[in-house]
């Protein structure tokens, strides 16, 4: 394949274009930082498709927009950043709940609270895997540089379509604002929502899965069909029940279809893995600076590895199981947090190895130096 | 008047209502407006958000979404923004509209989309068995106003006129025949209408407000509803106008002003995406 041309383009920037290229035709935005670009672009390149742009009165009402946009079979998004996130949860179960494809972007800023809105932090990991109430399941894909704000963009969007629920687009500010050379691939996979088979009728089942399969086909509106959606617990036919036995079937396929299909959704990044003895595990910036680290490490004799998942949930508990050997003495996770990744790994490796978090939470991305210094107290040289 | 059943999900029955709602007549005077007005069925969507009122559309045999309590006006727009071919039409209740989904009433308004909305207004959290709404009239009990609500009441007319709404009109439960033919005016209003339905809850507001069951409710909103006199519009939604009932019913604004999809179409064709 000849090469294309590389453009410069900034992360959110990239974001937005990958949306387009995976189909989205309906924006519905709030202002705030660090993730406002993602409107603006939207709001420039939207028109030019044919598609539509809309800036609500609050984050809920940009969530709401959203999910009515995509009923009526539109690809469609939203973008915030804590805050903003913060005031959409009740809808993101929603969301999950009536299975409405869409994707947020979540551009993370130092919290809690207003914090320091232009500074990157990961302190919202959690609040991604777990915002909103009630068991749901949720996936998050995490960039780590520009070209995978576009291609993860595209990514997310199939699996919204594929799975039939939200999907975060999770980075920190380092990844949302910094502009990188990107060559773009020719050709990008992009997966449409399944359609009901049927011709509409009374008997129509808005909510009923075809054999072997977890997710519903799903109709738009106005295509005759004359479907209810409800936030209430429901059956396949859509309409609100008190059953036990339906909302315990329920629950269980809206976390199952995502969490017994986490090896498909899972896309991982190793480097040096194969001998690898001091593992760290990292995602967004920071495993940009982990990756200089390890190769730094690697120049020195130290046999380090580097395991990045690119989404980080469904949590890939396989696949790291399945690359962390019985070789490795140490997991390191870096994290711009007090340390909430590292919770998982742990819990997920079981004591194979001792796992130690490295935490910062300055509102600066991890320095080299810094990350090496900290490393270095761990590894014990 | 049968063809009303036509359009209802009979399998849903019975409701969750209890007797002597107002919610019924407002459902099928919204029927009826939709039937008279000869919209596509197939093309119309109906939205609600969290309440008594709001599980109508479960009951309504159309393209119907259920949504969060306040919410309906923001997920309807997303609908009529990404298609605007459908008809969409929103019942919400008072605490619904007014308080948590406020923000989104005023919003709806000023952009003036093409948003049909039949304001429920039973003056109380039904839902909920009881609470004070701001519709709910100061001095009532309600059971988080035991010595009587301090609270000021919104005017619905005057708030969403002053917010842009291009069609305004108060019809009540007892005045049928103004109810159906402003919902039908609403419909037929390319732009944000707000079609307030005064309606009854003999549960938790007429039985503890000492205002009777069903019928004597009723009766009341016959003895304090008066029609707005012709060309006093203008006079009532300044505040001028002279009205000794608590409940003046008509249409407050028939006007025009750029819708909103249209106006976004523009856009498109400015972009140089139209096809």
């Amino acid at each position: 394949m000849a090469k294309n041309k590389a453009v410069l383009l900034q992360g959110n920037e990239a974001c937005v274009m990958g949306a387009i290229r995976a189909g989205m035709r309906f924006y519905g935005g709030y202002p705030i930082t660090p993730s406002s670009e993602v409107a603006e672009q939207s709001s420039i390149l939207l028109p030019k498709v044919g598609g539509k742009f809309i800036q609500m009165e609050d984050e809920i009402a940009s969530i709401a927009s959203v999910i009515g946009a995509s009923l009526t079979g539109t690809k469609a998004m939203t973008a915030s950043s804590g805050p903003g996130i913060s005031l959409k949860q009740e809808l993101v179960g929603y969301a999950s709940m009536a299975e409405i494809p869409l994707v947020i972007v979540y551009i993370m800023r130092m919290g809690p609270s207003t914090g320091l809105p232009t500074s990157p932090a990961a302190g919202d990991i959690m609040q991604a895997k777990w915002g909103t109430h009630g068991d749901h399941s949720i996936i998050a894909v995490c960039p780590s540089s520009v070209k995978e704000m576009y291609e993860l963009t595209i990514k997310a969007f199939n699996f919204a379509e594929k799975y039939r629920t939200p999907v975060y687009l999770i980075t920190d500010e380092v990844i949302a604002h910094m502009r990188e050379g990107v060559e773009l691939e020719d050709d990008y996979e992009v997966i449409d929502r399944v359609r009901p088979s049927e011709a509409p009728s009374a008997d129509y089942l808005p909510y009923r899965c075809e054999e072997g399969c977890d997710v519903p086909p799903m109709a738009a509106y106005g295509d005759g069909y004359k479907f209810h959606v409800t936030g209430l617990s429901h059956g396949e036919s859509g309409f609100p029940t008190n059953s036990p036995e339906v909302n315990d079937k329920l629950v269980r396929r809206i976390v199952n279809k995502v969490e017994a299909h986490a090896d498909e959704i899972c896309i991982n990044e190793t480097h040096f893995m194969e001998d690898a003895e001091q593992v760290f595990v990292a995602y967004g910036s920071c495993a940009r600076t982990a990756h200089y680290v390890v190769k730094q490490l690697r120049a020195e004799g130290v046999k380090a590895g580097l395991f990045v998942p690119k989404v980080l949930w469904p949590f890939p508990a396989n696949a790291l199981k399945a690359a962390v050997s019985d070789k490795v003495k140490n997991v390191i996770v870096p994290e711009m947090n007090m340390g909430q990744y590292v919770l998982e790994v742990e819990r997920v490796l079981g004591g194979k190895c001792p796992v130690t978090g490295i935490s910062k939470v300055s509102g600066e991305l991890f320095k080299t130096d810094e990350l090496y210094e900290k490393v270095m107290e761990v590894i014990g040289k | 008047m049968s063809s009303s059943v036509n359009y209802l999900r009979a399998n849903k029955m019975p409701h969750i209502w209890c007797p002597g709602c107002g919610n019924g007549i407002v459902m099928s005077n919204i029927i009826r407006a939709i039937n008279d007005s000869g919209i596509d069925r197939e093309k119309t969507v109906i939205v609600s958000g969290i309440g008594c009122s709001s599980r109508a559309p479960g009951y309504m045999d159309f393209d119907t979404l259920h949504t969060a309590h306040g919410r309906a006006i923001p997920f309807a727009t997303g609908i009529k923004m990404a298609n605007p071919e459908l008809n969409v039409i929103v019942i919400t209740g008072d605490g619904d509209s007014s308080a948590i989904g406020g923000n989104h009433l005023i919003h709806g308004c000023r952009r003036n989309i093409d948003i049909t909305v039949v304001i429920v207004n039973n003056n109380i959290y039904g839902m909920t068995s009881g609470q004070y709404s701001p519709l709910t009239p100061t001095g009532a009990w309600a059971t988080t106003a035991q010595y009587g609500n301090i609270d000021r009441p919104f005017d619905i007319p005057r708030v969403v006129a002053a917010c842009g709404a291009t069609y305004v009109a108060r019809a009540s439960v007892f005045h049928v025949p103004q109810l159906k033919n402003y919902i039908q005016a609403g419909l037929a209003n390319k732009g944000f209408s707000i079609i307030e339905a005064i309606s009854i809850c003999p549960t938790y507001f007429g039985r503890k407000n000492g205002m009777g069951d069903a019928p004597e409710m009723l009766k009341w909103l016959k003895d304090n509803c008066k029609m707005l006199k012709p060309g006093d519009a203008g006079n009532y939604l300044a505040g001028t106008a002279e009205y000794d009932v608590p409940y003046v019913l008509g249409e407050f604004v028939k006007t025009t002003a750029p819708e909103y999809t249209e106006s976004y179409m523009k856009v498109i064709e400015k972009a140089g995406g139209a096809k």
